[in-house]
């Protein structure tokens, strides 16, 4: 292993931020101003996060448009959405905090749509009682992460490493003290020394076959987080978007943003019907995201479906003009590349993987996992969204906890005694195995692997779920898992997407045998978690989080934990309204 | 410091991977001005065959003449240039004439002949003088004025109102040009671009109107510029060959 | 099933050649969906900078043909599929591997500009209407794919990416756009003319306008952006009576 007698490349900072998306590059600006040296590492070049995917808006209760809303009423419809399944306080936080963190983006340079009077303007979305979403037409995601990296590339004591992988993390005794990662251009390692690390990964969609996700989406966090002790919290929660695209086949699964409907874009079957109204006659298409999706899915499943198996959503009635001025890429995907002008007839939309409610189990306040030094934000961390996540909370969550992450950090090393250590046999281990499927001889493709994961996932563990399904899953998943050790990467070690999938599809058959083994745990029926076998909400349930965590052996297993109980205060909110 | 360096520097003229006919459109281009450039400067020179009855060719207008021009000066010469350098300083023309004539680029992704350490740009002399295309401006707007006189002038035929052919070619002539002057980027810039803030006073909020107007002509500016430069040739050869007797300027009124 | 044959540039900066690879095309394929086919299906180690495949990241440059475009929205039934397609990485920055080039050259520029500097740090106070951001609003379309710079012709084939000592930059028109998206910023107080004359070389720039041309995000680049910085720039440098009135009224 001549290779590791390189010398390898090494940096020490503070704090590691893994992900350069909204919530990364937040957290890296705050722990940056309270004076770490902070290193953001990111798989892609910086600004092209997934964040840039995000269309419809960013939620907060501002009330330019309707001064009626404030912070209560958005923290309810956030629990409401969530089907009470989120952690009260980190609902409270977000619902709190995420005006300042849109005003200190405006600060910062970014350009929202603006109302007739000069404030930032709001629009309607589903779950949402009042119009919140500031937006800027359909690229709020590109309009955040653009606002946030000029913010980083002009905040002392940052660093960026872009196309650099994180592998491994490391721990020294309970502790994390760095990362090792390799560059993709050239396949070298490199290794992070520092006291706290954060994770800002995103989410896990590529483990399914339709997902509006890109390639980073392995579920990079959520594993490393696993492998360093830290617990999963509600996996089972995975929200299938209710628009994606259904055809042509390349295209599948491709974002329709909710702003569609936040519009007035309106939903119909083969027969001409607008179906919402059986489901959710009074939000209509502007219902929660799990109902919409799963209206869909049955209105497909009961023969009313479109030509490509999908439903129509139709938003030409707004004329061309506002069309092409609010909802100007939705035009554009449509026409380039499905050949439809969505100014004059409907679209053809299906449900698609989106966004994963369950992560890291952190500390509301802190945003810190029970391994100490090890932070998580955004969607790689649990408990905010609960069992469904609202539109626009996403973008909102990023700003609220990113800070809180790189403010949790900054203190974390401002209170540490000593330096943590890194561990050399742990590095070794780390490089042997990154190396091993070059070296192979003989073996299948991890693309091959990576094609059979994504069927076991969407047809066993998709929509709708049944124990059958599940165990047949875990059996499944295990046997790809076996496959994927023995994986061989062709080629060499510069910018070779082969290698690095065959890291990827350990991970995501990792991340895919927690949701798995959550959903099979959960015996009922609730935001993004539907089992057929047991189609109703349960009492028991309604309490309890579902836990995933390493033991000592390696294993997987998965437990429960109580619901935290909200305070009075809050609860009272809810009791008003029965009134 | 970053490794930069263009794998295109050495590409030869001509050279690219595009397989479209990325060739026709400088070339069109060079025939076109050039046609232009040939036909005004012959008709420039003629100094004859200028005006017939209340027509006047928009190369020559103002008409100056003077007693101390020696008899081969045509008054077109003493007029010229002034058009030229709008219509040379241009932010249309630059791009036609950079591409078609200087071949710099020839077209997008297509190699060029200059040496690449070279190119200046419009940082160096002469091209650096292109910044100074609004006073360019300003004179093309006294000579719109001029031809719209020239072109209402037109209708007089003898104290009486007529309309000729040559009227109405007059006319159009005018108005193209009109939207091709006031079209220019220079113009939209003076008029509201300059300014940040176009809802802080009444009078910026009408630089605003006007600088949104003037956009939208602006996005034809290249449209104007042609028709533009064959109207104004055309309404030369259309005088030049009534006053010539070749043609019959018909009378529709 | 219909088939389509892909050339696709394999290789680093110093060998390479054109590779053929025969793809089955699926109604709606684009160029992207094929590179991945070849991953899947024959070459793994295939390089290719890809994220969204919406158009939205701007990622998956690279010169289809000899046109610089975005993969992604690049479709197969475009173009005469007896005939093969070429794929090339962008050419204007130095080539990692296949389709992957080093594009750091414009990040580091990016650092050399001036951030957003508001007039008030309240932003309770803020009144900014829609018509004052219209004009920046195109700007921030901008997904920096950095096909602007590819096909620019004083980065491509002049190279002016001298970010040592400035004489010989030019930022390009990525960079025009971000600067004109600060410029007219209604709350941005900074003043970014001396750098966009003399050292982001605005000069540079002879307005040939194929930029504007190869813009998935169809921003009017040289109209909007650069013509109108250049104008600032005149007002600031070149316009004596524009500098009279400045002497005069002590006002800019």
């Amino acid at each position: 292993m001549a290779n590791l007698n390189e010398k390898l490349e090494t940096h020490e900072c503070d704090v590691i931020v893994i992900g350069a998306g909204g919530a990364g590059l937040r957290a890296a600006i705050e722990a940056a101003e309270r004076g770490q040296k902070v290193a953001v590492v990111c798989k892609s070049l910086l600004g092209k996060a997934h964040t840039v995917m995000a269309e419809g808006g960013i939620a907060a209760a501002m009330g330019n448009v309707d001064p009626a809303d404030n912070w209560q009423t958005h923290f309810k419809d956030t629990v409401k959405g969530a089907k009470y399944m989120n952690h009260w306080r980190m609902a409270q936080l977000h619902a709190q905090e995420a005006p300042d963190r849109i005003r200190e983006l405006e600060r910062w340079g970014a350009v929202f749509d603006r109302t007739p009077d000069g404030k930032i303007l709001q629009r309607p979305f589903g779950g949402h009682t009042y119009r919140r979403l500031c937006h800027v037409g359909d690229r709020t995601g590109l309009e955040i992460i653009r606002t946030l990296q000029d913010k980083v590339v002009h905040t002392p004591g940052v660093e960026v490493f872009m196309e650099c992988t994180i592998s491994h993390l490391l721990k020294d005794g309970d502790r994390v003290c760095g990362a090792l990662g390799y560059w993709r251009e050239n396949g070298s390692f490199v290794l992070f020394k520092a006291k706290a690390i954060v994770l800002a990964t995103g989410g896990i969609g590529k483990s399914f076959k339709i997902t509006s996700n890109s390639w980073e989406y392995t579920g990079d966090g959520h594993v490393l987080a696993y492998d360093a002790g830290a617990e999963l919290i509600d996996m089972e929660f995975v929200q299938f978007h209710p628009t994606g695209m259904v055809w042509p086949p390349g295209v599948a699964g491709l974002l329709v943003t909710e702003a569609v409907r936040g519009e007035g874009g309106i939903l119909t079957n083969s027969q001409g019907e607008r179906f919402m109204s059986k489901y959710d006659p009074e939000r209509m298409e502007l219902s929660t995201r799990d109902i919409v999706a799963k209206s869909i899915y049955q209105e497909v499943k009961e023969g009313r479906g479109s030509p490509h198996g999908g439903v129509f959503l139709d938003i030409s009635h707004r004329g061309a003009e506002y069309i092409k001025k609010k909802l100007p890429s939705m035009y554009h995907q449509f026409k380039e590349l499905a050949d439809v002008d969505i100014t004059k007839g409907p679209m053809e939309v299906g449900p698609t993987v989106h966004y994963v409610m369950g992560g890291v189990k952190v500390d509301p306040e802190t945003c810190q996992s029970n391994v100490p030094g090890l932070f998580a934000a955004g969607e790689v961390a649990g408990g905010m969204h609960g069992a469904n996540r609202l539109g626009g909370n996403s973008l909102s969550d990023l700003l609220v906890f990113g800070r809180r992450a790189g403010l949790g950090a900054s203190d974390y090393v401002k209170g540490l005694s000593n330096q943590p250590k890194v561990d050399d046999t742990d590095v070794e281990k780390a490089i042997q195995e990154m190396l091993a499927p070059l070296d192979r001889s003989e073996g299948e493709t991890p693309y091959e692997v990576h094609r059979d994961l994504q069927r076991v996932m969407q047809t066993e563990v998709g929509i709708v779920r049944t124990e059958e399904d599940l165990k047949k899953a875990l059996t499944d998943l295990k046997e790809i898992q076996a496959r994927a050790e023995k994986v061989k990467a062709d080629g060499l070690r510069q910018y070779n997407p082969g290698w690095h999938l065959a890291k990827d599809i350990k991970t995501m058959a990792k991340v895919s045998e927690a949701i798995a083994r959550c959903a099979l745990q959960r015996e009922e029926s609730r935001g993004g978690h539907t089992r057929l076998d047991f189609p109703e909400y349960s009492n028991h349930w309604s309490k309890h989080n579902s836990i995933i965590r390493k033991e000592s052996d390696g294993s997987m297993t998965v437990s429960t934990a109580p619901l935290p109980e909200m305070p009075p205060e809050l609860k009272k909110l809810f009791e008003e309204e029965k009134h | 410091m970053v490794n930069s360096a263009s794998m295109a520097t050495n590409d030869n003229f001509g050279q690219t991977e595009r397989r479209d006919a990325w060739w026709l459109a400088p070339l069109l281009t060079a025939l076109g001005l050039g046609i232009f450039g040939i036909y005004a400067t012959w008709a420039a020179f003629q100094g004859v065959n200028y005006e017939w009855g209340p027509y006047l060719s928009p190369f020559y207008s103002p008409l100056l003449q003077f007693s101390w021009l020696p008899r081969w000066f045509s008054p077109a010469l003493l007029i010229l240039p002034f058009p030229l350098i709008f219509r040379g300083s241009c932010y249309y023309y630059r791009k036609a004439y950079y591409r078609a004539y200087f071949v710099d680029p020839p077209a997008c992704a297509v190699g060029e002949i200059l040496p690449h350490k070279n190119y200046k740009g419009e940082t160096a002399f002469p091209f650096i003088l292109q910044n100074l295309h609004r006073f360019t401006f300003y004179i093309a707007v006294i000579f719109i004025a001029i031809l719209w006189y020239d072109a209402i002038v037109a209708f007089d035929f003898g104290g009486k109102f007529g309309i000729g052919l040559g009227s109405l070619i007059m006319l159009v002539n005018i108005i193209l040009l009109s939207l091709y002057t006031f079209s220019c980027h220079s113009w939209r810039h003076l008029i509201g671009g300059r300014l940040d803030c176009f809802s802080c006073s009444k009078m910026t909020e009408a630089r605003h109107k006007a600088w949104s107007r003037i956009s939208l002509f602006n996005e034809h500016h290249m449209l104007w510029a042609w028709m533009s430069l064959f109207t104004v040739g055309f309404t030369d050869l259309y005088i030049r060959m009534v006053a010539a007797g070749v043609w019959h300027d018909w009378r529709l009124f | 099933m219909a088939e389509a044959l892909l050339k696709v540039y394999r290789g680093d900066e110093k060998t390479g050649k054109l590779v053929d690879y025969k793809i089955p095309v699926e109604a709606g394929m684009v160029v992207l969906d094929a590179v991945h086919y070849i991953q899947g299906y024959y070459s793994p180690d295939l390089a290719v900078r890809w994220n969204c495949k919406a158009a939205k990241c701007g990622s998956c440059s690279a010169e289809v043909n000899g046109k610089p475009s975005l993969m992604c929205k690049t479709r197969l039934d475009d173009f005469d599929l007896s005939q093969p397609i070429e794929v090339r990485p962008i050419k204007t920055f130095p080539l990692i591997k296949d389709l992957v080039t080093d594009v750091s050259w414009n990040y580091e520029v990016n650092k050399t500009i001036a951030p957003f500097k508001p007039k008030t740090e309240n932003t309770d106070e803020w009144k900014v209407y829609q018509e004052d951001v219209d004009r920046v609003q195109e700007f921030r379309k901008c997904i920096e794919c950095f096909l602007c710079q590819d096909v620019c012709h004083v980065l491509r084939n002049h190279d002016k990416k001298d970010l040592v000592n400035k004489k010989d930059l030019f930022a390009g028109p990525r960079f025009m756009v971000r600067l004109a998206g600060l410029e007219m910023h209604p709350m941005d107080v900074a003043n970014r003319i001396p750098y966009i004359k003399n050292e982001a070389g605005v000069g540079y720039c002879n307005i040939t306008k194929c930029c504007t041309e190869v813009c998935p995000e169809e921003i009017h680049i040289t109209d909007n952006a650069i013509i109108p910085l250049k104008e600032r720039v005149v007002d600031e440098y070149y316009d004596p009576i524009l500098k009279m009135w400045r002497a005069i009224t002590g006002k800019s």
